[in-house]
Order: structure tokens, then C-alpha cells, then sequence
């Protein structure tokens, strides 16, 4: 059998994904309804925690760039689903035919995640992320001279009115310190001496 | 003529599209020479900006010549020049133009009912750049409209400067100066720059032009750390060390003055708490954007410090420290670049070689070969930081 392109197994994964969430949240908010149409009553906490996570793994797959694991997660989550399930097959379950049913499709979703993750983990290979070779941009400066020779190059440049930090925020030594412009000790402009 | 069009979340097609006229007296036509992917195209390839059509032309950083003029534009274009044309359209005339606060053009965006819905009033119309902009076809084309052309160009002189040395007028550039230039950066600043990408490059370059006393690089991005170091920067490979802790030890215990967010909403910052919180909302949908930097920036910012965000942000941001920031008294500044009030200044400093911001250049191909392109670039895969191509 081909297993599908990396574009499909992507679009299985959401899908099975949106599926997880959908039954988790199902399985948190109707327990009750659930075991009674299994004829499993008293398991509805257990219910209830594979709900939780059914939500988890669904949005692990869909948050995550890489969904293999969590889709073999769901394979895992299969299993225990098929395990806990069997459980109703005892004879005076008189909603064994439900039973019997719900095992059927876990097995046939657990066949999708199966094909998922394997088609997930053959398109895997390694990510071209970064060459193995360091290259090297160690040079790029875009500076005609070493960087530190340019630093304040454009000291020249007034900035506009409205893109200044206000008075209040200046560096307060910067008056005295370096003789640059600002509300320093010695050199308070008139009127922005704290008063207070 | 060819163009590269939106089609879906990672969908971008090399298109045959019908070749752009004049539709208004101030319109004009440019055969594109040159134009580049910018790291805001990737929002709207990844799908996180609404307002996107099946077949929109991309491309807002593109140059070109002029073929075309309409006839009220005749007086400031004459076919055969060679202009840059900002990614912001501008009338030149309304309140917001007279005040040099160009991206925020009150008349340009043809779409601003929507922009006014989502933004509460309407910004500039931009070229490539959703329907919430005014839905204007990109420059990554053979030819484009240019609409209110008298205004929104920038004329090169014929000087010898190649296209790849003036292309970036149109954006990164006068994005990184802008970012640098609204902290108002004093000699005794230390500037922390969030993201090595293209605008994180500029906006370092600047902030060293404008004379901090240290300017600190974050990036997780081996080659585009080195490319930050080469411009002057001190880095913090977030991957291998704690961003915070390190900029306090940086600076004696107090912060950075200066922070500046050159990530914008898509930030991955490996396995902490608030990515993946962040992530999981976005995946189903409660949540727009990532806003991990300007969490951190407003955390680690020296009290009375300036935050600038050039970085786009689209939507609704979630669980953001406005405490620290009202408490420690931080002045943010942010927006879309006002192009044309600094282009006249940097191509002066382009002129006099102050600067070549071509060295951000690291991948040239046709357009033909843009799709392919936009996936490299934002994979980061073969050391990718900018792509230029030519139609």
C-alpha cells in the first residue's frame, strides 16, 4: 500500500486531531450518557479522565510541527480504549451489541492512526533546518569600517518631536555626566527640578 | 504578465495574471526590477492574518521602473525613472500625512469601513498586504499599480547604486531605523533587539548609527546571530541561555533602557511556559497572535525604559504583563513604518556608503521561483535571511 503524501498525512493528523478534541470534550461532558449507552455504569470518572486525554493529545497534534509522537500517543490511547472496552463484553451486558460497535470504530480510528503515524514518521527524514556547515555571516556588517568605528556615525540625525522620550524619563545625570542635553544634576533645565 | 499569488495558508503560486493600468489620474505603472520576500509576507503565508483573498497578488519591498503616469501625477514622474516604493501608500495631503504619520494615511486604505471596524479607525492602504489594507495587488510582479504615485515613490539617483542596494528603502530599512529612532536612543543606552531576522539587521545597524553604548542581540539562529555580531551586537541565543537573566547580567542588574521587538506575532521561543501556552490557543483558535517578546521585553525593561515594536502584530494578545509595564512606567512606541518621512535620510547615508544595507541579501532567485522561496525563508533552512527576486 503507498502511504500517503506528507501534505495528506499533515491533513490526516489535524483532522485527527479536531476528532480527539471533539471525543474528549464529549467524553468530559456527557459520562453518564456514555456508560449508560455501553451499559458500563460506575465507570464514569474513568470516562471522564480519558476525556482529559483525548482533549491533551488532540491539542498536542494540532500545537505541535511535529505530530508523530502525539499521533502514536492516540495508538496508545487506542489500546487502553479497546482494553477498557472489552471489559463490557461479558454476556449479562445487555448493551453488548453497543459494546461490540464502539469497539469496531476504536479499532478502525486506531487503524487510521496507525497509517497516520507511519506515513508521518516516513516523510520525517532530517529537517534541511540549517546547513550542517556553519556558513559563515561573520562578516556582513554593512559598515565600511568595523562596526565599533561606526558607532554613532548618525549622531548627526535629530529625532523628531514626537518620537523623543519625554522630559521626565531622560537619564537624570546625563546633564552633568556627559554634557549631553537632559534634566542633570547642575543643569536642570528651569521648571523640571523635582519639587517634591 | 507573472505574479506571485495567494491561494491558501502555504499556498503561494507563480500565476499568470492580467497586467496592471491606470485606474486613477494619480496612479502609475512600474515594471518591477527587483523585490524581496519580507518577514511580514510570512504571516499571510502561514494564514495568521485575516482579511486574505484566493489570488492576491504578494509583495510589498519592490522597485522598479516607470512605464506608465497617470495624468495628475505627471508633474513628480516622468516615464524611464527609477523609483523604490514604499509599502505604505500615501495621499501626501490628509492631517495624518501633513504630520509625517504616513502609515497611518487617512485616505489611502480604499477599504477603510473594514480597517475601521477591526482597528476602531482606518491606517494606510498597503501594497500586498490583506484586504483590511485596501486590497492592493503586491509587487511581487512583473508590473504594478501604483496608486497616489506623485507621492508614495522614492526616486533613485543615477548614481550607480544598484537595486539591491536601495530595494530595502522601500521597507526593512526605514522599518529598523524607525524602530531605533522612536526609543530616542541616548549614548548611554544599552538597545536589546528581539529577532535577528531582516528588520532585527537594520534595526541593530541603526541603533549602533545612532550611538548606543550596547546593543544585545536575541535570536536562537546560529548564522543570523553571527550576522547581528558582525553589525555590532552583543548576542543571546535564547536556545542556550536564559534571555533575561543574561540581559540583567549585561547590565549590571538593571535592564536594558531600550527593547525593541523585531519578531512580531509569530515568536517561538522554544519550550517555555507561555509558548506553548500560546501556541495551544492559537491552534484552536482563542488566541491570534504569540506575543511572547513583548511579555518578556515589558519584564526585563529597566523602569522608565522605552519598548519600540516594529514587529506586526494582527489581532487579540493574551495574558501581557500591563502591570509590570504601567507600574515600572514604560513608553511604548510602535506601528507601521512612516517610509517616506526617513527615506530622504537614508539614502543620503546609502550615498555617502555610511551604510550598504545589501549585506541582509542572502538568497537571489526569479520569481518564478518565489513559492519555493517563501518555504525556505521561513524554515530558515539554508541559512536563509533575505530572498530577492527578480521578475
Amino acid at each position: 500500500m503507498d502511504t500517503p503524501s506528507a501534505d495528506t498525512a499533515h491533513s490526516m493528523a489535524r483532522g485527527l486531531g479536531w476528532f480527539s478534541i471533539g471525543l474528549g470534550v464529549a467524553e468530559v461532558l456527557a459520562p453518564r450518557a456514555l456508560t449508560r449507552c455501553l451499559g458500563m455504569g460506575g465507570n464514569e470518572q474513568l470516562v471522564r479522565a480519558y476525556g482529559l486525554r483525548e482533549i491533551a493529545t488532540g491539542i498536542g497534534i494540532l500545537s505541535s510541527d511535529k505530530p508523530a509522537a502525539w499521533i502514536w500517543g492516540r495508538v496508545g490511547g487506542d489500546a487502553l480504549d479497546m482494553a477498557t472496552l472489552a471489559t463490557g463484553l461479558q454476556p449479562d451486558n445487555p448493551k453488548k451489541d453497543n459494546v461490540e460497535m464502539a469497539l469496531a470504530a476504536v479499532a478502525g480510528v486506531a487503524a487510521l492512526d496507525v497509517v497516520c503515524g507511519v506515513s508521518l514518521a516516513r516523510h520525517a527524514g532530517p529537517k534541511p533546518r540549517r546547513r550542517l556547515t556553519a556558513i559563515d555571516y561573520g562578516r556582513r556588517s554593512g559598515f565600511p569600517k568595523p562596526a565599533e568605528q561606526m558607532r554613532g556615525a548618525a549622531r548627526d540625525f535629530e529625532v523628531p518631536r514626537d518620537m523623543r522620550t519625554p522630559e521626565a524619563l531622560r537619564p537624570f545625570l546625563i546633564g552633568s555626566a556627559t554634557g549631553l542635553p537632559g534634566t542633570g544634576l547642575g543643569g536642570a533645565a528651569p521648571g523640571t527640578t523635582p519639587s517634591n | 504578465m507573472k505574479a506571485l499569488c495567494w491561494h491558501g495558508p502555504k499556498d503561494i503560486r507563480c500565476d499568470q495574471v492580467p497586467d496592471p493600468r491606470i485606474e486613477h489620474p494619480r496612479d502609475a505603472i512600474i515594471k518591477v526590477t527587483s523585490c524581496a520576500i519580507c518577514g511580514s509576507d510570512l504571516h499571510l503565508y502561514d494564514g495568521y492574518m485575516p482579511g486574505m483573498e484566493n489570488g492576491d497578488v504578494m509583495g510589498h519591498e519592490f522597485m522598479g521602473e516607470v512605464v506608465d503616469v497617470g495624468p495628475a501625477s505627471k508633474h513628480a514622474l516622468k516615464v524611464g525613472e527609477r523609483v523604490v516604493i514604499p509599502f505604505t501608500i500615501i495621499c501626501g495631503e490628509c492631517e495624518q500625512c501633513r504630520r509625517g504619520n504616513f502609515s497611518v494615511c487617512e485616505r489611502s486604505n480604499r477599504n477603510k469601513d473594514v480597517a475601521g471596524k477591526m482597528f476602531g479607525h482606518t491606517t494606510a492602504g498597503l501594497f500586498g498586504y490583506t484586504h483590511l489594507t485596501g486590497g492592493y495587488p503586491g509587487g511581487q510582479a512583473e508590473y504594478v499599480r501604483v496608486p497616489y504615485a506623485d507621492k508614495t515613490h522614492i526616486k533613485v539617483p543615477s548614481n550607480g547604486l544598484s537595486d539591491e542596494q536601495v530595494l530595502f528603502l522601500g521597507d526593512i530599512f526605514p522599518t529598523g531605523w524607525q524602530a531605533a529612532v522612536q526609543c530616542d536612543i541616548q549614548p548611554t543606552d544599552t538597545v536589546a533587539v528581539w529577532g535577528c531576522g531582516p528588520v532585527g539587521q537594520m534595526t541593530i545597524r541603526s541603533a549602533i548609527l545612532l550611538g548606543a553604548k550596547q546593543v544585545i542581540a536575541i535570536d536562537d539562529v546560529p548564522e543570523r546571530l553571527a550576522m547581528a555580531q558582525a553589525g555590532g551586537a552583543t548576542t543571546i541565543n535564547f536556545d542556550e541561555e536564559s534571555v533575561v537573566e543574561r540581559l540583567n547580567d549585561l547590565t549590571g542588574g538593571k535592564g536594558p533602557e531600550k527593547c525593541i521587538d523585531a519578531v512580531g506575532m509569530e515568536a517561538h521561543a522554544g519550550g517555555s511556559f507561555d509558548a506553548v501556552y500560546d501556541k495551544v490557543k492559537q491552534t484552536l483558535m482563542l488566541e491570534t497572535d504569540r506575543p511572547h517578546v513583548i511579555r518578556e521585553m515589558m519584564y526585563v525593561c529597566r523602569p522608565a525604559g522605552t519598548l519600540s515594536i516594529p514587529g506586526v502584530y494582527g489581532g487579540l494578545l493574551d495574558k501581557i504583563p500591563f502591570g509590570a509595564a504601567m507600574n515600572k512606567g514604560l513608553t511604548i512606541r510602535m506601528g507601521q513604518t512612516h517610509v517616506n518621512r526617513w527615506t530622504d535620510d537614508l539614502l543620503r547615508r546609502i550615498e555617502e556608503g555610511q551604510i550598504d544595507p545589501s549585506f541582509v541579501v542572502t538568497h537571489r532567485v526569479d520569481l518564478e521561483d518565489g513559492p519555493g522561496m517563501y518555504k525556505t525563508f521561513r524554515d530558515k533552512e539554508d541559512g536563509c535571511v533575505k530572498v530577492v527576486l527578480t521578475p
